[in-house]
């Protein structure tokens, strides 16, 4: 067992993805897995699918591997009023979770794997904006 | 352009503080600042940069007016409501030895800001940054973050993060309004001896 993680949870300057838990998955299995993001109060990111054609949305990427990412689920962003917009922005504020689906190959290896990822998030608050980030992680998959 | 802090950042940041003479950029919090004294004033760095022709810009070429530099990007919000503001500025202000450069920290370069440019018709001149010219700012790890240079090139006050039109044309007016004060010292030879230093 791998629990609790030997590895902190995921940080920036703003935004933290607490570790995920490890799962047990068997061959040939769909399960989902749920990524706990933080941001700081007073920060957003921008959601998935921000309106503006130059906000930079926010990206999960699974490696591909023994475990297939089939969805990548984001929660329903939030339509946000800012000083700086004068249309609502979409946003992710606070604490939420990003799920993914992942699909464990019928011939996969048994044992433990670790399938990584990318977060590519861009955040700010009503003043300012930080540069676009991209936060690696990593969650701990028992395939059996 | 990664927009990651180099190896030598530590280093960049103090000369940064050196330079800019204490008004470095605040990471997460806004810095509304007023005009330093003249006397207070320190040198802004120099930089060669490329504009939207390819054409090299330094800022010494800038030397005996006000220069507006913000640094910015097309991803920013906050920069996006004041680029309206800074063209009337330019307009308005030229004349009377103004001028606004936007130094763009886009990762994408050219590609994505030459079609802003040309959509939103900005009328001032726009350079694409680099990470060196961000570290020598100060680090510039917030945007807008915008310098206001006087005429003789140093740097008058410093705005990280959105600040009202209000408040940047109070400045603009009072340093245009102001005629030079003794020249702050060797600029060339202080930017010159202390990026010598980091290299």
């Amino acid at each position: 067992m791998l629990w609790p993680p030997p590895w902190p949870a995921f940080a920036s300057d703003v935004l933290t993805v607490a570790p995920p838990r490890q799962i047990t998955a068997r061959r040939g299995q769909t399960f989902p897995a749920a990524l706990r993001v933080e941001l700081r109060g007073g920060f957003h990111v921008n959601s998935n699918a921000p309106a503006d054609e130059y906000l930079i949305p926010l990206r999960l990427a699974w490696e591909v591997g023994p475990l297939q990412a089939v969805e990548v689920v984001f929660p329903k962003p939030r339509l946000e009023k800012y000083g700086f917009s004068p249309k609502p922005v979409s946003v992710f504020t606070g604490d939420f979770d990003i799920a993914t689906n992942f699909r464990v190959a019928a011939d996969a290896p048994t044992g433990l794997h670790l399938v990584k990822g990318k977060l590519r998030y861009q955040a700010c608050n009503d003043k300012l904006c930080l540069p676009p980030k991209t936060l690696e992680v990593q969650l701990a998959v028992d395939i059996r | 352009m990664s927009w990651k802090f180099p190896r030598k950042a530590a280093a960049a940041l103090m000369l940064a503080g050196l330079l800019a003479g204490g008004c470095k950029s605040t990471r997460l919090s806004v810095n509304a600042a007023t005009l330093k004294p003249a006397k207070d004033r320190k040198p802004a760095p120099e930089f060669d940069l490329k504009d939207a022709a390819g054409k090299p810009v330094k800022l010494s070429e800038y030397k005996g007016k006000v220069v507006l530099l913000n640094f910015w990007a097309t991803w920013c919000g906050p920069c996006k409501i004041e680029i309206p503001w800074f063209m009337e500025f330019e307009q308005q202000y030229k004349d009377r030895g103004f001028a606004v450069l936007g130094i763009s920290m886009d990762e994408e370069g050219w590609e994505i800001v030459k079609p802003y440019i040309e959509k939103y018709k900005l009328n001032y001149r726009v350079l694409l940054g680099t990470d060196m010219v961000a570290q020598i700012y100060g680090g510039v790890d917030s945007l807008p973050t915008t310098f206001l240079i006087d005429r003789e090139g140093r740097i008058a006050s410093v705005h990280v993060g959105l600040v009202s039109k209000s408040d940047y044309e109070k400045e603009i007016v009072e340093i245009l309004d102001t005629r030079a004060a003794a020249s702050g010292g060797a600029r060339g030879g202080a930017v010159a001896a202390a990026v010598a230093g980091l290299r």
